[in-house]
Parts: C-alpha cells; sequence; structure tokens
C-alpha cells in the first residue's frame, strides 16, 4: 500500500516553483467551481485546462499512474450505482424522455440520463488532475511556511507541516507493525470473517496508535524545549515571497471562476440544457 | 497544561491527522455500495476527539478527510469532509465530561461517549453528508441517503467496539487521579 501514496516529488517547473499557497487557492477556487456548475460547456473548457496543466507540471505517470486506475474504478462504481438507484434522474434535470433501451421494470437507458452521468464524470475528470498536481508539487514545508504568510496563524500551519511530515513515519511504523503481527501468525487477508478482521486489525490499531501517543509527547516537548509559541510570529527557513506567477495565477483562478459561474448561471439554472432548444 | 490551546493541540492535530491520513486505506469492506466500508480510521478520529477535546477532533476530520482523499483517491469530495469535521467537533464536546486521560473512563463514560458518537454520527452522516451531496453535486436523493445511512450505521458498529476499546485501554495506561494512598 505505500507505493500507492502520492507523495511531493522534486522537480523545476514554473509550477513547482509557485507558492503552495497560491497553488492551493487556485485548487481550491477550481474545485469549487468544478462543484457548483454542470454545465457541460464550462466543464469541457475546464477538461481541457486540467489536462494542459498537468502536462505543463511534467508529471510522471508512474507517479500518479495506480492512483489514477483506482479513481477510474470508483467513477465507474459511482455511476453504475447513480443509475441503479435513480435511473431517470436525468429526466428529472432536463425535463424530457428519449429512451434508448429499455431493460426491466423502471430501469431503462435514456438519453439525459447518459448525459447527467456524463457530466458527473466530467466533474470528477476536471477536478482530479488539479488535486494530483497540487500534492506532487507543492512542498510541505514551503506550504506551512507560506500559510503563516497570508496572516493564518502559525499554529495552523504548523499542525499542517506536521501532519504532512509524520505520514511516511506513521506510514512506516504500521507496515512495521502488521509485518510483525502476521509473522506472530495473524491472518489479515480476505479469508476470515468480518469479525475476525475487525479483532485482528486492532492488534494493529492498538500500537500504532499508542506509539502514536508517545510521538506526541515525545514532539510537543521538543517543541516546548525551544520555545514554541512564546512570540505572536516566527520566521521560516522555506518561506517564500509571492511572486508575479503567483499574482497571475491567484488572479486567473478568480477571473475563471466568475466567468464559469457567469456563464453557468446565466440562464437561472446549474444544469445547460441540449435537450429542450 | 493551562492554557486552552496549548504545544499539544498543535502536535495532536498534527499527528492525528498523519495517523487518520494511513489509516484511510486500512478499512473493511461490506457490500456494494461505492465508498462505503468499516473504516478505522473512524475509530481514531473518535478516539482524538474524546481525548484533546473539539477543535482538534474537528481539525483532524477536515485536513484528514480532505489530504487522505487527494493523496490516495486523488479527489476530494468535499460533502464527505465536513461532516467527519462535525463529527470530531460534536464527540469533542464532551472531552472533559469522559475523563479518559485521568483513569476515569468506567461505565458511565462509557455510556456518555457512545451516546455522543451515535448522536454525532446520525447527525453528520445521515443529515450532513447527504444534504451536501445533493446540494453540491445534485446526485438523486435515495442513493445519497443509502450511502449515509449505510455509513452511519458501520461508523458507529465500529467505533463503538474498536473506539470504546482503544479510549478503555488507554484510559488505562494513565494514571488515576487521587489513586496514591498515603502509607502508614
Amino acid at each position: 500500500m505505500a507505493g500507492r501514496l502520492l507523495t511531493y516529488s522534486e522537480k523545476d517547473t514554473w509550477i513547482h516553483r509557485l507558492s503552495g499557497v497560491s497553488k492551493m487557492i487556485f485548487f481550491l477556487l477550481w474545485s469549487l467551481t468544478g462543484m457548483l456548475t454542470y454545465d457541460t460547456r464550462v466543464l469541457l473548457v475546464m477538461l481541457v485546462c486540467s489536462a494542459v496543466i498537468f502536462k505543463v507540471s511534467h508529471t510522471e505517470w508512474k507517479q500518479v499512474g495506480t492512483v489514477f486506475k483506482f479513481i477510474l474504478l470508483f467513477l465507474c462504481l459511482n455511476l453504475f450505482a447513480v443509475w441503479l438507484f435513480s435511473p431517470n434522474q436525468g429526466t428529472l434535470i432536463y425535463g424530457t424522455k428519449t429512451e434508448l433501451l429499455h431493460l426491466f421494470g423502471n430501469h431503462n437507458i435514456t438519453a439525459e440520463q447518459l448525459f447527467y452521468e456524463f457530466n458527473i464524470m466530467l466533474k470528477y475528470c476536471t477536478v482530479t488532475p488539479v488535486v494530483l498536481m497540487f500534492i506532487v508539487t507543492t512542498n510541505p514545508s514551503e506550504f506551512a511556511a507560506s500559510l503563516n504568510r497570508l496572516g493564518i496563524s502559525y499554529n495552523a500551519g504548523y499542525a499542517i507541516a506536521i501532519a504532512l511530515r509524520y505520514v511516511p513515519d506513521v506510514q512506516a511504523d504500521f507496515t512495521k507493525i502488521k509485518h510483525a503481527q502476521e509473522a506472530r501468525g495473524i491472518e489479515m487477508s480476505g479469508k476470515v470473517s468480518l469479525w475476525e478482521r475487525l479483532r485482528k486489525m486492532s492488534a494493529i490499531i492498538f500500537p500504532l496508535l499508542f506509539s502514536s501517543m508517545d510521538r506526541i509527547d515525545v514532539v510537543s516537548n521538543a517543541m516546548e524545549l525551544r520555545g514554541f509559541g512564546k512570540k505572536k510570529k516566527r520566521t521560516w527557513y522555506m518561506g517564500k515571497r509571492l511572486a508575479r506567477n503567483d499574482y497571475l495565477t491567484i488572479g486567473f483562478a478568480v477571473i475563471f471562476m466568475a466567468a464559469a459561474l457567469g456563464i453557468t448561471f446565466a440562464d437561472g439554472s446549474r444544469f445547460w440544457n441540449p435537450f429542450t432548444g | 497544561m493551562n492554557k486552552k490551546f496549548g504545544i499539544k493541540h498543535v502536535v495532536a492535530i498534527g499527528i492525528g491527522t498523519a495517523l487518520f491520513i494511513v489509516l484511510t486505506n486500512v478499512q473493511i469492506p461490506v457490500g456494494f455500495i461505492p465508498n462505503t466500508a468499516m473504516q478505522t480510521r473512524a475509530a481514531v478520529l473518535a478516539f482524538f476527539s474524546a481525548i484533546f477535546g473539539p477543535v482538534v477532533g474537528g481539525a483532524i476530520g477536515l485536513i484528514g478527510h480532505a489530504l487522505g482523499d487527494a493523496v490516495f483517491y486523488g479527489s476530494v469530495w468535499w460533502s464527505w469532509v465536513f461532516p467527519d469535521a462535525v463529527f470530531g467537533i460534536i464527540v469533542g464536546l464532551f472531552a472533559s465530561k469522559y475523563h479518559v486521560k485521568e483513569g476515569g473512563f468506567g461505565g458511565k463514560q462509557i455510556a456518555l461517549f457512545n451516546a455522543a458518537q451515535v448522536v454525532a454520527n446520525l447527525l453528520a452522516w445521515v443529515l450532513v453528508a447527504p444534504v451536501l451531496d445533493i446540494v453540491i453535486y445534485a446526485e438523486p436523493a435515495n442513493k445519497v441517503f443509502t450511502q449515509g445511512v449505510t455509513a452511519a450505521v458501520l461508523n458507529i458498529v465500529i467505533i463503538g467496539v474498536l473506539g470504546t476499546l482503544l479510549l478503555i485501554a488507554y484510559s488505562k495506561v494513565g494514571a488515576k487521579s487521587g489513586s496514591l494512598s498515603k502509607e502508614d
């Protein structure tokens, strides 16, 4: 499972050089826009932009490939579930019914449903590359430092920095404990019953949680000894000033969001309806 | 600790979030409904909320779920991020009443903790999550409510069992307040 986790990797492209904060603002506004709009035209434009950004960041397939396949699988399952539970959601939204294929009972395939689910798929595909890009191109320490620069309390910045810093450590602990328990003969695979698996899972969780509680003591003592939290301000080794490109990125995100929402809601609905002229 | 929000809380948010992220993938799948499984991380979130209070619980839920989704699944499903924060806050509100650190997590406190977690789960997954799903993603109501109810039930079970056991064990490790007796 360790191989599947996305992590930051150092490279030298202009996206890597951007401050973590401007990337985060971009990512938040971008996903907010993707969430709000159901306008197919806007989503298609966003899809093209996401693909371009992804290309420019020089992210390699081997960095994100497994995660990407997993997302596709999950997406298919979700689309299927939407259809299973509500095959006429599309008709409900778009107001017309163009039946393409009748299956059984209430379940048929309508053009409206396909279009609605196509939109759901687009929503996924527009946001995913930006999330992947944010994770693989943002240095955690630099990110925490620039959060503080934005006026967010350095306590919050530090909490996030610690979280990102300790994910690999906790992951290593987890793997170690798991291997140790397996060596003692605890079966972890799907061969045993649900209750048994829950019991065995706790054989990992208990030591992992207690070693983490110890870690909290050690780290907070170390920070206290160094006088953390005494003053109102801190200086940062990894801190970066916002540069021209940062302002351009943030500006682009804001303008894009305003334009996208303007176009989407121009006709008073978040859906773009190709079925009624 | 004199200050309401000390260094320990900052570190607890950090390490708790890391733990929550790592456990994102450690789940026991049940049934066929997408994105619903017995999540061990829910028990860990309840544990941290019960010990460190609402701010830490809410922050771990929010940051942990958003980052965990991002690093494992490459997309953030916001309508399911906020319920985790809501859950952490509600369970954490009664943190001082569970007496976990003082070693007093017994019958009455176990009942209170479980009452809080059931209410918090129902509120988060049967109310907040489906409503956000409908408002944000315009998904069909019966699908999201089915997912929500499933998630709530699974979470209640795993927190009721694993979460309670974790708290009992941790409470036993800590010294009981007033447990020292004077030597004759």
